[in-house]
């Protein structure tokens, strides 16, 4: 849940929305959460709510940055990241190979900068805005791309090739009404599994089984990055009949595979990292788009959307219980699987003294920060800066700029989710794909927005999705025969 | 067809918004923000429009040509008006907004409403060019003979050339539209609303005689004209830039006179 916290706008501080934590999260969530917690005894305002979505829960969160000064001590601590994991690792055991649910919606919500005073960062929240607001619109155009090429040009994954264990309805059936009552059980079975995932995380965390979450987060995103990504190669090669020998695939699946690892559960330069992040968002749409069949995917997404509203906005969801938790126990956060567009990472401070802001931010270059955050990254790092002055056990590093906005993956994977299931089955209309794709980024757009507004947890996926869901169907069926008259008869509106 | 068709094509259609878009609206994220609201507009609009076209066409529920024709065109009529409403109501949006942001961050600098007007007219013309000619450029990447029933080969030139052409107009038309707005200048409503009807119904004329074509491109010519004097140019900024004269030079020139 994106909760933002105090005056300060999801603009000014981290916007985070987390959606899915896949695997390597947990060992990412590891360094950042030990810099975080290395932080002043009060807890950074950092939320990691996770929804466990490994099916398609789309637990879109989004993540305010608020003052720790206005975060009397509310701030949830939440590891759902780990739960979540967890969930999925259990949920990948039970699964066929093909099937991917690694993707766990994680939640993550960070605070910003503490102690600003409230004008200052309303100023600042605002002008930040827009800016992140399009740190966000790239990285999803781009998945969405990725997702759009290889859907219209790669046939192997339009082709119908069975369906996942939970969607055991088929949807092969002779009427109408059978087809669409198979598609709502194919939802209810997802959606259940997925809550019953989530749950199970919940107990998971409870009784800290990080271990078996961590080596489940790297048993997926393995599967991920090797499996998929030699499955996704051997169907663009052979779309576009290339030969590539053995030995040359070898070596170019195990350097992908490999570099990708390091980049995500690791360290590694972040624009890699992010492009590691959007490929294995737009492997997992892809194999979603393929293995969902048509109806169930429409009613799916309808139903993960309302799923992440009701669990974000309820008071008695599993995912509040992870929040709070997490809180209680006052643990690091374990980041999952999110994108991230800082290029900074903050150490979070207890108290903001002004009057020796400026001897602190001397040593703390931004670029310094980012170097000794690749090259050290250990939890002693804060120790390690900590200024000579007592009772600042960290230092706020993070300048406005640097703060850049987190979205979860299982956010990517949705939203392409729904515009390459347009450009699968939209009778070869590309108006369709654009509609879709405008809608979802007017719905991002607005989520921002309103989370500004707010200033409290909002989940990111119900308005993009339904924005999508609405202008496909009606572009679809109303716009196209209406475009398609105009230009055979080469009428310009 | 080649690849080069698709190519040309494109190029011919999208190009001038592309460039458009990479020199004036890429480097800032609020003139992007604006472009998509912009462009969703835009596609409510359609949407709306379709519809009624839709229903209209369902209720006569007649298969006859002309009468099919005569929906159609009154389904382009419909469209036309309904888009410059929407038009409208992006105008009505951007300057509640406007005042909202200010009221927020005094500090910041807003956008201007020129400027908004140039955003909100170049993402309506782009999501109407996109709309219009995608599918046919997607089509023209396939396999055909342009032409071999008796229609004019230049189809997809022609296509071209027109989305290009919409394009560029309703980024004109929301200059003047806005500026009609903010001056309380309704007349300049109704002007752009006439001359968009007038565009759509060249459109009627046969499409394969170019003429449809001409006239486009000179009303083109004139309501970029009205944009530029409107917006704030004048000739004399004109002869600046032309010249690549700089301000200082020209008031030295003059005073030494």
């Amino acid at each position: 849940m994106p909760e933002d916290r105090g005056g300060a706008g999801t603009f000014g501080g981290r916007v985070m929305l987390t959606f899915m934590a896949s695997d390597s999260e947990e060992e990412v969530c590891d360094e950042r959460t030990s810099l975080m917690s290395a932080e002043s005894p009060m807890p950074r305002s950092c939320q990691e709510g996770r929804q466990g979505l490994e099916n398609g829960e789309g637990a879109a969160q989004w993540v305010g940055s608020h003052q720790q000064s206005k975060a009397s001590g509310q701030e949830p601590e939440s590891e759902f990241g780990c739960q979540d994991r967890q969930r999925r690792d259990e949920r990948t055991r039970g699964q066929e190979s093909e099937e991917d649910h690694e993707e766990d919606p994680d939640r993550y919500v960070c605070s910003g900068v503490p102690g600003r005073p409230p004008g200052l960062e309303e100023e600042l929240t605002l002008k930040y805005g827009a800016k992140h607001v399009i740190m966000l619109f790239v990285p999803v155009t781009l998945c969405m791309i990725v997702v759009v090429a290889t859907i219209k040009s790669v046939r192997f994954y339009t082709e119908k090739n069975g369906q996942l264990i939970y969607t055991p309805f088929t949807e092969d059936t002779s009427s109408v009404g059978q087809r669409f009552l198979n598609s709502v059980l194919n939802t209810l079975i997802m959606i259940s599994v997925i809550v019953i995932m989530t749950i199970f995380l919940v107990v998971l965390y409870k009784y800290r089984c990080y271990k078996f979450i961590h080596g489940w987060l790297i048993m997926s995103s393995l599967m991920l990055l090797f499996l998929f990504t030699y499955i996704y190669l051997g169907e663009v090669l052979k779309t576009y009949n290339v030969a590539m020998d053995y030995p040359t695939l070898f070596l170019t699946v195990w350097n992908f595979g490999a570099v990708g690892m390091v980049c995500i559960h690791w360290k590694g330069p972040l624009v890699l990292q992010q492009a590691y992040l959007i490929m294995i968002s737009a492997l997992m749409a892809l194999v979603f788009i393929k293995y969902l069949p048509e109806w169930s995917a429409w009613v799916i997404l309808g139903a993960i959307s309302v799923y992440d509203l009701v669990a974000v906005l309820c008071p008695k969801g599993p995912l509040r219980m992870l929040v709070e938790t997490a809180q209680e126990r006052n643990e690091p956060i374990f980041p999952a699987l999110i994108y991230s567009s800082a290029m900074v990472w903050t150490v979070g401070m207890a108290k903001l003294d002004p009057s020796s802001q400026g001897a602190l931010q001397l040593p703390y270059d931004p670029e310094m920060e980012e170097d000794s955050c690749d090259s050290l990254g250990e939890p002693s790092y804060p120790e390690v800066f900590a200024p000579p002055l007592p009772g600042y056990p960290g230092e706020e590093l993070e300048e406005e700029e640097e703060r850049g906005v987190k979205l979860g993956l299982g956010d990517f994977i949705f939203y392409s989710v729904l515009v390459g299931k347009a450009a699968a089955t939209g009778s070869g209309d590309w108006n369709t794909t654009l509609a879709c794709f405008v809608a979802i980024l007017i719905g991002l757009c607005l989520t921002l927005l309103l989370l500004a507004v707010f200033k409290k947890a909002l989940p990111a996926l119900p308005i993009s999705i339904t924005f999508g869901l609405i202008f496909y169907f009606s572009t679809d069926n109303l716009v196209r025969p209406f475009m398609d008259t105009l230009a055979s008869h080469q009428l310009y509106i | 067809m080649t690849a080069a068709v698709f190519f040309g094509c494109a190029f011919v259609a999208f190009g001038p918004a592309l460039a458009l878009y990479i020199f004036t609206i890429a480097t800032e994220p609020l003139r992007i923000i604006f472009l998509i609201i912009g462009a969703f507009f835009w596609l409510v609009s359609l949407l709306l429009s379709s519809f009624i076209w839709f229903m209209a066409a369902t209720l006569t529920d007649n298969k006859d040509e002309p009468r099919q024709r005569d929906l159609l065109i009154f389904g382009v009529l419909i469209s036309v008006l309904i888009q410059e409403m929407f038009r409208f109501a992006y105008y009505k949006l951007l300057k509640k907004s406007s005042e909202g942001l200010k009221s927020i961050n005094p500090g910041e600098k807003a956008p201007s409403m020129r400027l908004l007007a140039y955003v909100s007219g170049l993402g309506f013309g782009i999501m109407s060019g996109v709309f219009s000619f995608v599918n046919t450029l997607s089509d023209s990447l396939g396999p055909g003979t342009v032409g071999i029933h008796g229609d004019p080969p230049q189809f997809f030139l022609n296509s071209a050339f027109m989305t290009l052409v919409i394009i560029l107009l309703h980024m004109f038309w929301g200059i003047v539209f806005f500026d009609g707005c903010e001056k309380k200048k309704w007349y300049t409503l109704l002007v752009v609303l006439l001359t968009h009807l007038l565009v759509s119904a060249l459109t009627f004329i046969s499409p394969y005689s170019g003429l449809n074509l001409v006239l486009a491109y000179i009303i083109l010519v004139l309501t970029g004209i009205w944009a530029f004097f409107v917006s704030g140019g004048s000739c004399r900024s004109l002869k600046l830039c032309l010249l690549c004269q700089d301000k200082d030079s020209l008031l030295f020139n003059q005073r030494s006179r």
